[in-house]
């Protein structure tokens, strides 16, 4: 690959530029459109992988492996960090809020496009000279010679950069404690106090028939009850409601009923039902479907 | 010590004694009218010896002159307080300090029971600090602020008795209507500066030769619009007949002898510039004249003594203002007018004071009558003023005002006709209403009745300190015109400063004298024909149309009220109109449509980043295309 | 083919992940955006590096990324403070500077 040609690429590149060119403005279109913040993270994951590809094919090996190493490796891993931090399974909505701001933005995104390709178009591009000869000395050495002599001083600005970040990052998210933390006897003994909820919280899913986390115990009445669910999930919205699976389940009860009396009107409006009775399957199809329906919210 | 440095003495001694007793409080209340009286007196002398100083010189020598300070000293904006004192000066300081320290004199006599007398004489020191500072400055600015500072005092003493709301109300006439003169005279004073670059008298007067006539036109009407206001000319002549609410002494002082003559002086002093501009001396002329015949006709009319006075004076300040309108022949002729004007009208208002004093106030001369047997020494005193402005031969009038009918016929032409002939039937009206008052006054059978309280007047003479004053201003009367008219003595000694030219008069010296004393004689016949045979009605007449309208100042408010009040108020409604519509809608229609456009551009601030980041990405687009664009072209 | 697709390819990635940042309001997301239309320039760099026939585009490129990461390291933490304090990532809840 070091001895590309000067004016055209050699056939096997230009193969490898229209498929992953391809790949890579689909990962990109995905990454602004995919709901979840956690699939775009991977779509764009994929898109950087692929630019390290076509970075190696240009010829800048170093960057193409620190593009994989730093990029896909490092700061996408901080983004699913940060993005499991928010919460993982948290999806947007896709409906614009601000009158007209996606039609401009389109407008906007459509018009610069243009305008780069019209200013590309212009410009007398024919003439690639190839790194052959700035690569004959190794491309690794040959970006070290300039890094430690023509941008010296730039090389350690950034590390300067660096550093402020860091202590910039630790500055904006570290909160000092301000007192000492509460020993669980002075919880109790606030909790009498308060006279609030004396005792332990209840266990998630305990009154109802459900064992998860994320689902919230039902009270004696059948509604849902907060309280159950961990204070983490709470804030993040991730309560999942089964106050309706009780009528689910008489539904699905009803279901089998009308299945094995062989009622063949009700089957053909519920296609999608087997009537094999088996009650977890029965659950999670339910809990799908309210998923899909919290979502649409 | 040099004199020139007494001349600012001259303003401070009276100014000092203002001052000290306005400001003084009530413990000054048993001294402060001789302390105004002396320091009056002080400037009196100090002018008596610049006086002798001055005649010691040669006639080139005698301008003296004193730079006291800088005023406003800016880059091509000269203001100082300096004096020049010249004969014409001269004349003035001695006439405004020597008649004032009379009056003062005689007000000590005169306010003896009021309780307010020291404020009386700190404004009539204040008048003469002023008064003097307008004759001595040596700039026009200086001369406006002495011109306000005597509108000032004049507003203050004709208000004295400010309970009265006759007086309160006059005392506003008064400084309203010399408002619109002292506007004229601003005006002047920047033109001045915009034609000249100063205001001093040497480089204005200098460089009249070198201006256009327009502009030294336009300068001078606007002079004779301020000389009208403070000499009380036609049109702005209202105010003087009311000025006359003020006490008596006030009267003789500001509005006969030395403020009302303020105009006369700016004509003569500015006659440089009213020489280049005949068109503005034609316009004094004819104000003077017109004057002249409306003060005399008012004067025939009125039954108030002081008011018949007044009339008077405004019908005596037209013919000096007359005279300093025919330019260098008139100039000497008005000034000594003026001075002997300044002795016998100042005599004649402190006769009637002493009469109004022995008489309860009252005024109308109907209610007199045969008051020469109670009060003889004002009855000869007066008499002797009344011989000398009516122009006995041999008084002062006489001398001054034959002088200015025969330059009045030396003006040639038909002009000269006119204004002789005018001037002339003045001199006849004047012997007229003199006449009258004197025979109303002095003569025939007691008219007077006890008032609504029982109090019958006991006429009796004042005390000695009015009687002095008359008698010393009775003396000038007398002597005063023959002095300065025996071998032209007053004409040489002002000759430097307004320079003198004989004309050609049609008419010999005699000739003049002699028709002017046919129409004394004649004037004096019909008046004792009309008041001294037959009895006088104690309740005037219904009269003739002219008499009524005399009576009431030939009209004068009702003209103001109708053209002037009426006008302003309509125009000042279209202005209001004008203001509300278009003013005030194009200033609100600017200020709807700006906060209409900031509510629509307020929208754009919505706080989303995001659309902040559209505008952003949008410029950085149209900031491409604008550079692409400019590579193509 | 030319290399000048490269370019083309860059300036269409760098449209998508601007686009992207106007429409999208998880500020994660808008973030990504950001990484995206960084990445583009990058690809450009190398691009004309190789057209230039030295390393300095390269160089460029070395240093965009160190501060990218720089500047993710603290974008994060922004949003991880925002998040702490507003329960929320969506840049639109930020709209505090309106009237």
């Amino acid at each position: 690959m070091t001895a590309l040609a000067a004016y055209t690429t050699s056939t096997g590149e230009a193969f490898q530029f229209w498929v992953l060119g391809t790949v890579a403005v689909i990962g990109a279109l995905c990454t602004i459109l995919m709901r979840k913040a956690v699939h775009s993270a991977l779509c764009l994951a994929g898109t950087m992988i692929i630019l390290a590809v076509f970075y190696l094919a240009n010829g800048a090996y170093f960057l193409g492996i620190v593009q994989i190493v730093v990029y896909t490796g490092a700061i996408m891993m901080l983004f699913l960090f940060v993005v499991m931090l928010v919460g993982v399974t948290a999806a947007d909505s896709l409906k614009e809020t601000i009158k007209g701001q996606r039609w401009l933005a389109l407008l906007c995104g459509l018009g610069f496009a243009i305008l780069l390709f019209a200013g590309i178009g212009n410009a007398s591009l024919k003439d690639f000279n190839g790194l052959a000869k700035a690569n004959e000395n190794g491309n690794v050495e040959g970006l070290a010679t300039l890094i430690f002599t023509k941008y010296v001083f730039a090389f350690e600005i950034t590390g300067a950069l660096l550093i402020t970040a860091t202590v910039g990052a630790m500055v904006l998210t570290h909160r000092e404690r301000t007192e000492r933390a509460k020993t669980q006897r002075e919880l109790a003994e606030e909790r009498v106090r308060e006279g609030k909820h004396l005792p332990p919280l209840p266990a998630p899913g305990v009154y109802a028939r459900h064992n998860a986390v994320d689902i919230a115990g039902l009270l004696p009445d059948g509604t849902p009850s907060e309280l159950t669910v961990s204070r983490t999930l709470r804030e993040r919205g991730q309560i999942r409601d089964v106050s309706t699976e009780a009528l689910n389940d008489l539904r699905a009860l009803e279901q089998r009923a009308t299945d094995r009396l062989e009622r063949p009107d009700l089957r053909r409006t519920d296609p999608g039902r087997n009537g094999d009775g088996d009650p977890a399957a029965e659950r999670a199809a339910a809990v799908a479907g309210e998923q899909t329906e919290e979502a649409s919210k | 010590m040099n004199t020139e440095n007494l001349i600012a003495l001259l303003v401070a001694a009276p100014l000092l004694g203002a001052a000290v007793l306005l400001c003084g409080g009530r413990r000054l209340d048993r001294v402060g009218h001789w302390i105004g009286t002396l320091l009056s007196a002080l400037s009196f002398v100090i002018g008596l010896v610049l006086f002798t100083d001055m005649l010691g010189k040669g006639a080139e020598e005698r301008s003296l002159h004193q730079h006291l300070f800088s005023w406003i000293p800016v880059e091509g904006f000269q203001a100082d307080v300096a004096f020049q004192l010249d004969q014409l000066s001269m004349t003035f300081v001695l006439l405004i300090s020597g008649v004032g320290t009379l009056i003062h004199l005689y007000s000590i006599g005169y306010m003896e029971h009021d309780e307010r007398r020291r404020r009386f004489f700190g404004y009539l020191n204040l008048f003469l600090a002023a008064m003097l500072l307008l004759v001595l400055a040596d700039n026009y600015l200086l001369l406006y602020v002495g011109w306000e500072g005597v509108g000032l005092a004049s507003y203050l003493l004709i208000g004295f008795w400010q309970h009265k709301p006759s007086a309160a109300t006059a005392a506003k006439k008064a400084f309203l209507v010399n408002r619109v003169g002292d506007m004229g005279l601003s005006i002047a004073i920047m033109l001045m500066f915009t034609t000249f670059g100063t205001f001093a008298f040497g480089p204005v007067l200098e460089s009249t030769g070198e201006t256009s006539e327009g502009k030294l036109t336009a300068i001078g009407l606007m002079l004779l619009l301020a000389a009208c206001g403070k000499s009380a000319q036609v049109p702005l002549q209202s105010w003087l007949g009311d000025a006359m609410e003020g006490p008596t002494p006030v009267s003789a002082l500001i509005h006969a002898a030395t403020m009302v003559t303020a105009g006369v002086y700016l004509i003569v002093r500015s006659g440089e510039i009213f020489n280049a501009a005949p068109d503005a001396q034609l316009a004094v002329t004819v104000v003077g004249a017109v004057t002249l015949l409306f003060g005399a006709i008012v004067g025939c009319a009125k039954d108030d003594i002081k008011k018949a006075l007044a009339g008077s004076t405004m019908s005596q300040i037209g013919y000096m203002i007359l005279a300093a309108g025919l330019g260098p022949i008139g100039y000497v002729f008005a000034i000594m007018h003026l001075v002997t004007h300044g002795f016998f009208k100042a005599g004649l208002f402190l006769g009637a004071g002493s009469v109004m004093h022995g008489m309860n106030d009252e005024v109308d001369m109907r209610k007199y009558g045969g008051l020469r047997k109670y009060m003889p020494v004002t009855f000869v005193t007066f008499g002797l003023g009344y011989l000398a402005i009516i122009g006995f031969p041999g008084l002062s009038g006489f001398f001054s005002k034959d002088k200015i009918i025969e330059a009045a016929f030396a003006k040639g032409g038909t002009e000269g006709w006119i204004l002789g002939s005018v001037a002339l039937l003045g001199a006849a009206i004047t012997a007229y209403y003199m006449t009258r008052v004197m025979l109303l006054t002095f003569f025939g059978e007691k008219r007077w009745q006890p008032d609504a309280d029982g109090n019958a007047p006991h006429p009796h003479e004042s005390p000695r300190s009015m009687t002095i004053p008359m008698i010393l201003l009775a003396v000038g009367s007398v002597f005063a015109g023959g002095f300065f008219s025996i071998g032209d003595r007053f004409m040489h000694w002002l000759e430097p400063v307004t320079h003198h030219d004989h004309g050609d008069s049609p008419l010999s010296a005699a000739t003049v004298t002699g028709a002017t004393m046919v129409v004394l004689v004649v004037g004096v016949t019909l008046a004792w024909f009309q008041y001294g045979r037959r009895p006088v009605p104690v309740v005037a007449p219904r009269g003739s149309l002219l008499t009524r309208a005399a009576r009431k100042d030939l009209l004068q408010d009702d003209f103001n009220h109708v053209v002037l009040v009426r006008g302003g108020e309509h125009l000042t409604r279209s202005l209001v109109y004008v203001d509300h519509t278009l003013v005030d809608g194009v200033v609100n229609g600017t200020a709807a449509s700006v906060g209409g456009l900031s509510g629509r551009l307020r929208k754009l601030q919505n706080g989303y980043a995001r659309s902040y980041a559209v505008s952003m990405f949008g410029g950085a687009a149209v900031l491409i295309v604008a550079t692409l664009l400019m590579r193509a072209v | 083919m030319n290399p000048v697709n490269y370019l083309y390819l860059a300036a269409l990635l760098f449209a998508i992940g601007a686009t992207g940042v106007l429409i999208r309001r998880n500020a994660i997301v808008v973030f990504m955006c950001i990484e995206l239309m960084l990445n583009a320039c990058n690809l450009a760099f190398v691009a004309f590096s190789r057209l230039h026939g030295n390393l300095d585009g390269q160089i460029i490129a070395f240093f965009t990324m160190v501060v990218a990461a720089a500047e993710v390291v603290v974008g994060l933490a922004i949003i991880v403070s925002l998040f702490r304090s507003r329960h929320s990532a969506s840049v639109d809840d930020a709209s505090l500077m309106k009237l």
